[in-house]
């Protein structure tokens, strides 16, 4: 469960959230849309702990825990997954190190028995095939050279193999085409359940034919300014962000 | 790859401990007096029993060493050394007897099993059936003497000499004469020129035509004693066709005081050899303040006297206060070729100058360098290094990359190349970045569930990889551990 209160941050002296208020009840899936500059991407960020942004006011709980009090290894450790919206290069670091590195580090604080190698290998093969990647990439450096698909293909390979209780997904279907984006629906849906929730950012109604919300928020100027169901995202892509955000005011 | 892995889960237990080689060993010492002259060059070599052929030479680089300049290019700062002030023999009291473990003393060999270098022969073959690793051959240097060296017997059926050099110079005179200071002449420079009075022992390989040596070589250098210097001479032969796989590792205790190591290594590649020389060093860096830590003045050089011969560098360096260490590769065989892969970490007030100099004198000589520099706390790292390519090395090439990394905002990295071709023929390419680690490469980890260190680590050890790639198995561990420990503390 994720409870937002009145969050405010800033980039410097720049504030961008302005008083967000958002509960995502376990096993909901939370759609945000919302157009460029709203404040998406910084939500994704101030919940999963970069410390670039200020946080001037407001409370989040995690599971009751106060997420912001948390450095970012904890938050992931407590089950907070971001995908990235642009990830990150690592170069000379193996895919396949990377994500067994990060998996045990994450059972260890759970207090689970670590997977050694023959083990992570069996259960990632498995999930990477379910992804419809190519059993290459989990040879290959970090994002180093894949192409936009395969980031992003990428990124939901980790989630799902960190099964995390809170994804945050930051517009994880851009740069995606159809058939990729059935697969990248079809592992967040593989992960739904009473004890999984999810933030979903998009910009497109067609991600959440894939993964259909229970809730979609409009963000605008950082703040919220109309929630609905899943019909909200269709609303919004026949009339645009204007139209529904005008309405709201 | 998964070896990153273990070590991550490793490092903790390894990094409270800071640098858990510092303990000291209580052993009986028969000291030579403080200080140096042409007397104690005449005392070791009498300690050492040595020919009057050796005590002349040592007493000719000796002679040359009071008139030469102590070097001051490189981009170091240490207060002078009183090489008055120090010791220049040491051994542990007992005679030991090379050809049977059952003489040494046990003190040693608990040392040596703290080390974690499989010494007993027991333990080897154990590790050998167990594990199914490959066998290694190790020769123990302990401040001044070689203890122990093991697996001799198996090796002499194949050929291969691997001795101390100070048998060597009773058994096999003929070969060492022929070849010491043959590549690094006493005169060479400032730290040869002690090295080549005072040297006390070190390794002697040689491989004869045509063997491929059937283990991997390695020598285990500990400075154990106070106010020692430590000056161990090696010297590898490999004749034609012959090839070698040689491992260095060298730690020291934790103290005050600033101890000087001055080595001198010397390889010999004749037709289609190959020698493949591996360093981890590790010496005492000092504490978190600058205090205390090893001055390692180092020459190495090889020469690849043979056509198509190849000699092969990999050293990762993350001990010493002070490095000043440039292995470098002659090519005068025509088709010979020399690399040259470095990590140097330095973290804290480390200083550290190394790179590597590729002489091609030859035609169709190559040389590759692959130099990785990563600078945390408040050190400087230097690379140093020298292409040259004579008239006659018509088609030589080199290529050199050389990648640095910072770590915070206190330290420094440099890189200073300098290319000379007398050939019009020759191409050398030189490619060069800097960087730091990226603020999001640490949060995309952290994010992962990885501590700040941790990701660090991580990421260091990804640079490294091409370097990493070229160790022995059993030291690419070794050496990745030594990395993240060696990071303790950089970030935060």
């Amino acid at each position: 469960m994720l409870e937002i209160k009145n969050l405010h941050a800033a980039i410097g002296e720049k504030p961008i959230l302005r008083g967000i208020d958002l509960t995502v009840p376990n096993g909901e899936v939370h759609a945000i849309m919302g157009p460029n500059g709203s404040g998406k991407s910084t939500l994704s960020y101030v919940l999963s702990g970069r410390e670039d942004f200020t946080v001037t006011a407001g409370t989040v709980l995690f599971d009751g825990q106060d997420l912001l009090a948390m450095a970012p290894e904890a938050r992931a450790q407590a089950g907070l997954f971001l995908a990235f919206q642009a990830p990150v290069e690592l170069p000379g670091v193996g895919n396949a190190n990377f994500l067994r590195t990060a998996l045990n580090a994450i059972r260890r604080a759970r207090g689970q028995a670590e997977l050694d190698a023959a083990q992570f290998l069996k259960l990632a093969r498995a999930e990477a095939k379910r992804l419809q990647m190519p059993d290459d990439m989990l040879k290959r450096n970090v994002n180093v050279g894949f192409s936009g698909g395969e980031k992003k293909r990428n990124e939901v390979l980790q989630m799902t193999m960190l099964q995390p209780s809170l994804a945050i997904l930051d517009e994880t279907d851009s740069g995606l085409d159809i058939d990729a984006l059935k697969i990248v629906g079809d592992g967040v849906n593989a992960l739904r359940s009473d004890k999984f929730s999810a933030l979903v950012i998009t910009h497109h109604q067609r991600l959440l034919d894939h993964i259909v919300p229970d809730a979609v928020h409009v963000l605008a100027h950082g703040r919220i300014v109309r929630s609905g169901g899943a019909d909200l995202a269709r609303a919004l892509e026949a009339q645009g962000y204007a139209q529904v955000i005008a309405e709201a005011a | 790859m998964p070896a990153i892995a273990e070590t991550l889960n490793t490092v903790r237990s390894v990094a409270d401990s800071g640098y858990k080689w510092g303990f000291e060993t209580d052993i009986e010492m028969d000291f030579a007096p403080k200080g140096l002259n042409t007397d104690i060059v005449r005392l070791i070599s009498a300690r050492k029993g040595e020919p009057d052929w050796l005590l002349q030479w040592r007493l000719q680089a000796f002679a040359a060493w009071q008139v030469m300049i102590e070097p001051d290019w490189a981009l170091l700062n240490y207060p002078k050394i009183d090489y008055q002030d120090a010791f220049y023999y040491a051994a542990p009291k007992k005679k030991p007897g090379p050809a049977s473990l059952d003489e040494v003393d046990p003190e040693l060999l608990k040392m040596y099993e703290k080390l974690g270098i499989p010494l007993g022969e027991r333990a080897i073959l154990a590790g050998v059936e167990g594990a199914g690793t490959r066998n290694i051959a190790v020769d123990a240097v302990f401040d001044s003497v070689s203890v122990a060296t093991t697996f001799r017997s198996t090796l002499a059926k194949s050929g291969v000499i691997f001795c101390p050099i100070s048998e060597a110079v009773k058994d096999y005179p003929d070969l060492v004469r022929q070849y010491l200071g043959s590549v690094v002449p006493p005169s060479d420079n400032y730290f040869a020129a002690l090295n080549s009075a005072v040297f006390t022992d070190g390794s002697f390989v040689f491989i004869p035509k045509g063997v491929a040596c059937p283990m991997e070589l390695s020598t285990y250098f500990r400075i154990n004693a106070k106010n020692t210097g430590q000056f161990e001479r090696t010297l590898i032969i490999a004749e034609d066709g012959a090839s070698v796989s040689y491992l260095e590792g060298c730690t020291a205790p934790m103290r005050d005081e600033n101890q000087l190591h001055a080595a001198v290594v010397e390889l010999v590649a004749l037709d289609d050899a190959k020698i493949k020389y591996s360093t981890v060093q590790n010496w005492y860096p000092g504490d978190a303040n600058g205090r205390g830590g090893i001055y390692n003045f180092v020459t190495k050089r090889g020469a690849c006297r043979g056509k198509r011969s190849k000699i092969s560098w990999t050293q990762v360096e993350t001990g010493s206060a002070i490095t000043w260490k440039y292995p470098s590769c002659v090519l005068q065989g025509d088709g010979s070729s020399g690399e040259f892969y470095s990590v140097a970490l330095t973290n804290n007030h480390q200083q550290a100058d190394t790179g590597t100099k590729m002489i091609h004198i030859g035609k169709n000589t190559t040389s590759t360098i692959v130099s990785k520099g990563i600078s945390a706390g408040q050190s400087n790292n230097t690379y140093r290094g020298l292409v040259r390519i004579l008239p006659r090395a018509a088609g030589a090439r080199n290529h050199t990359q050389c990648d640095s990394l910072l770590i915070g905002n206190r330290c420094g990295a440099h890189t200073v190349p300098y290319i000379e071709s007398r050939n019009a023929t020759a191409r050398v390419e030189h490619e060069a970045t800097t960087s730091k680690i990226a603020d999001d490469q640490l949060f995309y980890c952290r994010q992962r569930g990885l501590s700040e260190e941790d990701a660090v680590g991580l990421i260091v050890n990804g640079f490294c990889r091409e370097v990493l790639a070229e160790l022995p198995m059993e030291f690419a561990v070794e050496a990745q551990k030594l990395l993240a420990v060696s990071l303790e503390g950089s970030v935060g």
